[in-house]
């Protein structure tokens, strides 16, 4: 008997409007609050930039640790644009968005071209250098109010439009690297010398990667503009790119659906330590060196398991 | 003061800060030379060497040589235990989980620290403060202090891996692990060794900081960490030399961006970290193993 085969755009599609109505059906039961509401827009904004950054470390299989730099540039942009437009919020809000994440896209392909001709740990160390740089800048320019920050950005990102641009950003990625692009790109992960001599510009795929990462990355900022409502460059730092870094590596090397896991687990527990308050971050600390020591080894709950009943058998 | 005074002020100054950010640089490439491993945890060395040494001085009411020495010993363990815990386990490993546990090492001693002594600022005593007037030039004893002992240590350490048999075994393991493992040299007391000196270099940075600008605070090893880290790969990371000669690169461009081209451009001191990450990328891109890296060609 032939096997049925499950069609992934199909899917996708039931598993996204699913999931959108059992949230707003929780909503209006109030099993979801306000704050819980809040916390999940914020973990779906974590997942854009850490498919985004999936694209370049897991499956291009680079090191970038500037990614928050393209969320600033893409959310001062977007609040820059929504709070100079005067119209409503249908119009100015995409186009905002759109501007943010283009700006962002151009601002990678200046600093993809240069820097990609250097690959892993300096790769990593120049990319850290422009994020930095970034940050400086808008600490020091006059449209983005310097280190006292923006404020008073209309509140647009709600729920349902941060859910389903969400969607999408997955959509998109999830078709690029299944398409002749994506392969490019995991060749040049798997072996850049080859690659190069089957006549795929390296160069070409490389620059494409990382300027769709940063136009993500800048969607994802101006998402958060209009989540917050106010920004402060200090919130782009170099800790705010290691954060998304440790999603990706976290979710596995070249695994979307993986990315997308870590993501919510990882600001899940974030928001869970909470209570923990200041012994949080020693909490978060452990787990990551554990988790990885684990990933290792080789350790994982069902070796683990397998070991215990060995144990007891024996 | 005249420009002329000024700039020369401002060369002596970033020589005291460059002797610090080479200290530490040379933890990096050590250890860089041999795991090619970034390691993170680095820059908190520094500032558990900075409070070690409070510590020594404010509850046992020793000097600060004596707290010097007990930095040093503190800050060799912890870097040993660290690679021994965290590092050991993942160095077969892909290099970016290592370099995750390294992170994740940087943040459980920020956070330990910040449990135990808060997140404020912590006065750091006044030592070696008394001014020295070479002119119309102002030396503090610090100064001096942080130089002669930067420049003696680096000394010794160059001395240490040129001519010992363990320095020997290092350089010979950061050429090539595999073939310095069948040759008879034991690449994890290389290692071990790598992670002790480095520590104990950057405890010593961190007092030699922590004097200089008297404060001392959990964060205070994240800026001094990563400049550190760039001059090592300005340098070239790896190579021992390259650290000394990025970190005193690194800190002349700092206090003469903040100290005497702040005297034409008033802005300049709120750039003097972009212009120190351009100078990075730049000669990145000039020549990608840094100033005095080989350049290794890849085999196919």
């Amino acid at each position: 008997m032939e096997k049925k085969k499950f069609n992934p755009t199909i899917t996708f599609i039931v598993a996204v409007l699913g999931s959108y109505i059992a949230f707003i059906v929780c909503m209006q039961q109030g099993i979801i609050n306000n704050y819980i509401s809040g916390i999940i827009v914020s973990i779906l904004i974590n997942v854009i930039m850490a498919v985004s950054l999936a694209l370049v470390t897991g499956y291009l299989g680079e090191l970038a640790l500037g990614h928050a730099g393209f969320m600033a540039i893409g959310a001062y942009g977007a609040a820059i644009t929504t709070m100079h437009l005067e119209l409503p919020i249908y119009i100015e809000f995409p186009i905002g968005l759109m501007f943010g994440g283009m700006l962002a896209a151009i601002v990678g392909v200046i600093i993809g071209i240069p820097a990609l001709r250097l690959r892993g740990d300096y790769l990593g160390i120049i990319t850290l250098g422009f994020g930095e740089i970034i940050r400086i800048i808008l600490n020091n320019m006059k449209i983005t109010n310097g280190a006292r920050g923006l404020s008073g950005i209309p509140s647009y990102s709600t729920f349902t439009i941060t859910f389903f641009i969400t969607a999408i950003t997955i959509a998109i990625l999830y078709k690029i690297i299944n398409s002749r692009t994506g392969r490019a790109i995991v060749a040049i992960r798997d072996n850049e010398i080859a690659t190069d001599c089957v006549g795929i510009s390296t160069f070409y795929y490389k620059t494409l990667a990382f300027a769709i990462a940063a136009f993500f990355a800048g969607i994802a900022g101006g998402l958060y503009a209009h989540y917050h409502t106010v920004l402060v460059p200090s919130s782009f730092d170099f800790m705010q790119s290691i954060e998304i870094l440790i999603i990706v590596v976290l979710g596995g090397m070249g695994n979307l659906f993986g990315t997308i896991i870590a993501a919510i687990v990882l600001c899940t527990m974030n928001e869970v330590l909470r209570s923990f308050s200041e012994y949080r971050m020693i909490a978060y600390s452990l787990v990551l060196i554990i988790m990885m020591i684990c990933k290792a080894k080789n350790i994982t709950f069902t070796s683990l398991k397998a070991k215990l009943t060995n144990k007891k058998g024996a | 003061m005249d420009y002329g005074t000024l700039f020369i002020q401002q060369i002596i100054n970033g020589l005291h800060l460059g002797s610090i950010y080479a200290l530490i640089a040379l933890g990096y490439t050590m250890v860089y030379g041999i795991v090619r491993l970034i390691n993170f945890a680095h820059g908190e060395i520094i500032m558990v060497g900075a409070y070690t040494s409070y510590i020594m001085m404010n509850v046992f009411g020793v000097n600060i040589v004596v707290a010097l020495i007990a930095a040093v010993i503190v800050c060799s363990i912890f870097g040993v235990t660290i690679e021994k815990i965290a590092y050991k386990p993942l160095r077969n490993a892909p290099k970016m989980w290592a370099l995750i546990t390294a992170i994740g090492v940087s943040f459980f001693l920020q956070s330990t620290v910040m449990v135990i002594f808060g997140v404020n600022a912590i006065p750091y005593p006044t030592l070696f403060s008394d001014l020295i007037q070479v002119g119309s030039l102002q030396i503090s004893q610090i100064m001096i202090v942080s130089l002669a002992l930067a420049l003696a240590l680096m000394l010794s350490l160059e001395l240490f891996i040129k001519k010992t048999r363990l320095g020997k075994a290092m350089r010979a393991s950061s050429e090539d692990a595999e073939a310095a493992a069948l040759m008879g040299i034991s690449v994890d007391k290389t290692i071990s060794t790598a992670f002790m000196i480095g520590s104990a270099l950057a405890a010593i940075g961190g007092v030699l900081f922590a004097v200089a600008y008297p404060q001392i605070k959990p964060l205070m090893g994240v800026m001094p960490g990563l400049k550190a880290f760039i001059a090592a790969v300005l340098g070239g990371i790896g190579v021992i030399p390259g650290a000394m000669l990025g970190g005193f690169i690194l800190g002349l461009i700092e206090s003469l961006t903040k100290g005497f081209v702040s005297a034409f451009w008033p802005n300049a001191t709120l750039w003097a970290d972009a212009i120190l990450f351009s100078v990075l990328i730049i000669v990145l891109l000039l020549k990608p193993s840094g100033i005095l890296g080989k350049n290794v060609r890849e085999k196919v």
